[in-house]
């Protein structure tokens, strides 16, 4: 076979099919003219158009979350490249595996202030796992398939491949010595998979010598593959422990388990974070202590002893100190902790865990997530039980965008296994749902796919309502309108005297008419004794929907710890004032 | 439970390619990290690699966290902590001029003759000195120069390297 030449769009596209590439979101530009002509003549990748190059993004991270995949994204240089920033700031802080191709102006341009272009390698340094631009066209092969081993290896993350115009243009080798995925090898990175076996031995002997144990997993667990989240069940079932899991990390252990305490943390179940305050040792797999589930450091679980096991060793005892730590996949690292658990036939303190399971039982008693109901305006807790009881028995892919229909999502809705749940949790991002659920029904032509929203949120990446539209996705917006920015709007009240500053959102779209004028199926409720039907009209039908949920203007998440107090001081429900007003420090923290 | 802030030499085996330098320093900036030096330079051309130095400062937990960091970069191969790991030589170079005449001049010449720096330009109205040594040094003769005419001062930032025979980890491959 002779080695004949490609240009370098060609190549690009020929590394990505080799990389099992099948589909790719992205919006066309000048600078990325040359890929979009070759993708015209080929048939291997499918496009997928977007809106507006954020939605491309939160469309791979939906789409890569629910398959395990890396999501690939193609936008072209200058804005193209910066309205990609907020997505891949948000893979980032989720660790979730992109590849983005951003177009930049011709190599002898750069730096010339050029039409559209845009300092990308230098704008997203900061935001991606890693960067590169290409400078020639040989490099083009080599350098596709080292970003697609860096993004989905180690601790995932969004990678950034700036690709000059002329490059793109220029013709070079089609079968260079690079030309071919990764497997290892890499100069300089080499992510550790496997844990150190005697740490392993000395966790497994903590655990088994626990009184009062808890397992606090998260999107780790997640993001190793579906095996994890297999040997995970098998573990916590092996030792009858207790597990508690982050908003990252719904769906690793099944939520109907009765060893499941719900998630932990600012809006988590009240057993679960006084389960993990009162702790004598705490089982960390795949999370990374972050700021919502500690609450003040200083009175984080104070007198246990922590194991931490995480693929990224700068998230050891980053904000918390551990006892033991290990390095390596989760899922790994589960394999070898149960075959230690297994050797070794000591059984673990029955009477200890029956008492500490009595404890928790008195505190799940106290029923944490109990609201009150209402005949006449429709609570949103009840209308996402609704939901969840009468799409359960369906294979569900359910995404979210930020703020408390997030919160009540988390709680109500209930994930028996992994990658069904996609949501901006690191980030925060509003507007990630709804692109994120076009990502999400691509993959999962066949599957059930709803984007629980706010009203607020919803707004922000609209106008991909127009992808779903041109590709007869049929993803259902239940959209829970409170006709505020629900989250901001309770910070306020409990915070800052109610002063409803800029939280109420004037102006809302009759959004049953803005369903029909995209193509869509409108539909509202305004009634509690309407949800029922309302759910049941929208997920019979094979079309997009928006659902108008019209909830109470003034209901307020409950668990709440308030910014700057323990994690096991919380607020349980609005007749619940806090001892002591939130502190000046507590003020100051998001 | 308080930590005391400590002084870290860092040393980091890193690619030598288009902006490394900038993730490292952005990695500093970004998670407010302190730099009170910051040296670069090729060290392999062939392997293609560079060496970074970086004098920081912070509790033993936040030093455990730039150590962590940094390695977590893609181009950076590895990250020696040369406080943390023994006996280590530190070395900067300054050039420091001087512009005074009279007493003040043969005293400034006098003092720089005592600390072994080298007069590396001469004019009837004034001196440079270049000097070489660990970092207190530089900072005691710089401070005796202010009182006799200092006028400008440069300089490098620190450069480290272990005692002993044995390279650091990663370090240069001769063969």
């Amino acid at each position: 076979m002779t080695n004949h030449t490609m240009n370098g769009s060609q190549i690009v596209l020929k590394a990505l099919v080799d990389e099992g590439v099948d589909t790719i979101f992205g919006y066309p530009g000048g600078a990325v003219l040359p890929i979009y002509d070759e993708l015209f003549k080929q048939n291997s990748i499918r496009h997928i158009l977007v809106r507006q190059e954020g939605g491309a993004v939160h469309a791979a991270e939906g789409y890569a979350r629910s398959t395990g995949k890396v999501g690939v994204v193609l936008v072209t240089s200058g804005p193209g490249a910066t309205n990609a920033v907020t997505g891949l700031t948000d893979a980032l802080m989720d660790s979730i595996p992109i590849v983005c191709l951003t177009g930049q102006v011709p190599t002898h341009l750069i730096g010339n202030d050029a039409f559209q272009e845009a300092d990308t390698t230098g704008i997203t340094r900061p935001c991606t796992k890693h960067n590169y631009l290409i400078k020639r066209v040989e490099d083009c092969a080599r350098v596709v398939h080292e970003a697609f081993y860096v993004a989905r290896t180690g601790r995932p993350g969004p990678v950034v491949v700036d690709l000059p115009k002329d490059i793109l243009m220029a013709t070079g080798p089609a079968n260079g010595p690079a030309s071919g995925p990764m497997q290892g090898g890499h100069k300089s990175y080499r992510p550790r998979i496997k844990g150190d076996i005697e740490e392993i031995k000395k966790a497994v002997a903590m655990i088994r010598a626990a009184k009062r144990p808890i397992f606090y997993c998260g999107g780790g667990i997640i993001n190793s593959g579906p095996a994890a989240s297999q040997l995970l069940t098998e573990f916590v079932r092996m030792t009858g422990y207790p597990i508690t899991l982050t908003l990252m990390g719904l769906g690793a252990y099944p939520a109907s388990d009765p060893q499941s305490l719900g998630m932990l943390g600012m809006h988590g179940t009240l057993e679960a974070n006084y389960a993990m305050h009162d702790c004598d040792v705490m089982i960390n797999l795949g999370a990374r202590f972050d700021d919502r589930v500690t609450g003040r450091l200083a009175a984080f679980s104070p007198g246990s002893k922590k194991i931490h096991v995480d693929i990224d060793p700068s998230s050891i005892n980053k904000n918390i100190v551990v006892d033991c730590a290990i390095v390596g996949d989760v899922g790994h690292v589960l394999e070898d902790m149960i075959k230690v658990w297994k050797a070794d036939q000591t059984a673990p303190d029955k009477a200890a865990l029956a008492d500490w399971w009595r404890q928790i039982d008195e505190w799940r008693a106290r029923d944490c997530l109990s609201y009150k109901a209402d005949d006449k305006i429709i609570k949103p807790q009840y209308a996402l039980q609704r939901l969840y009881e009468l799409t359960k028995d369906r294979d569900t892919y359910i995404t979210t965008e930020v703020g408390q229909h997030q919160m009540w999502a988390a709680q109500f809705y209930r994930f028996e296994k992994p990658n069904h749940w996609m949501t901006s949790g690191g980030l925060g991002t509003m507007g990630y749902g709804l692109p994120a659920a076009v990502g999400v029904q691509i993959a999962h032509p066949d599957a059930l796919v709803i984007d629980i929203a706010g009203e607020a949120s919803v707004l922000m990446n609209i106008q991909e309502m127009s992808t779903i539209a041109q590709y007869k996705l049929p993803v259902k917006v239940f959209i829970l309108n409170n006709e505020y920015m629900g989250m901001v709007r309770q910070w306020q009240e409990l915070m800052h005297g109610g002063r409803y500053s800029e939280s109420y959102m004037e102006s809302l779209p009759d959004f049953v008419k803005l369903a029909e004028s995209f193509g869509a199926v409108g539909l509202r409720a305004e009634k509690p004794d309407q949800v029922d039907d309302i759910i049941k009209e929208m997920i019979a039908s094979d079309r997009a929907v928006i659902a108008d949920i019209r909830i109470d203007k003034k209901e307020n998440c409950f668990p709440m710890i308030p910014s700057g107090a323990a994690h096991n001081e919380m607020l349980l429900g609005p007749d619940d004032k806090a001892d002591t007003p939130v502190s000046e420090e507590g003020m100051v923290l998001v | 439970m308080e930590q005391a802030i400590e002084r870290h030499t860092i040393s980091a085996l890193v690619e030598n390619e288009p902006g490394v330098l900038a993730r490292v320093i952005g990695l500093f900036a970004g998670r407010g990290y302190n730099i009170e030096s910051l040296t670069v330079s090729e060290v392999d051309a062939r392997h293609h690699l560079s060496r970074i130095t970086v004098v920081t400062s912070g509790t033993p937990m936040i030093i455990e966290q730039i150590k962590a960091q940094l390695d977590r970069l893609i181009p950076v191969h590895t990250v020696s902590d040369l406080t943390a790991e023994g006996p280590h030589i530190e070395r900067e170079l300054a050039l420091i001029k001087v512009a005074e005449s009279g007493e003040k001049r043969v005293e400034s010449l006098r003092i720089a003759d005592i600390f072994r720096a080298r007069v590396v330009d001469s004019t009837t109205a004034s001196f440079v000195f270049e000097m070489t040594g660990a970092t207190d040094k530089l900072n005691a003769f710089i401070k005796l120069m202010e009182p006799l005419g200092l006028v400008d001062v440069c300089r490098t930032g620190v450069v480290a390297i272990s005692r002993g025979p044995k390279a650091q980890n990663g370090a240069v491959r001769t063969a």
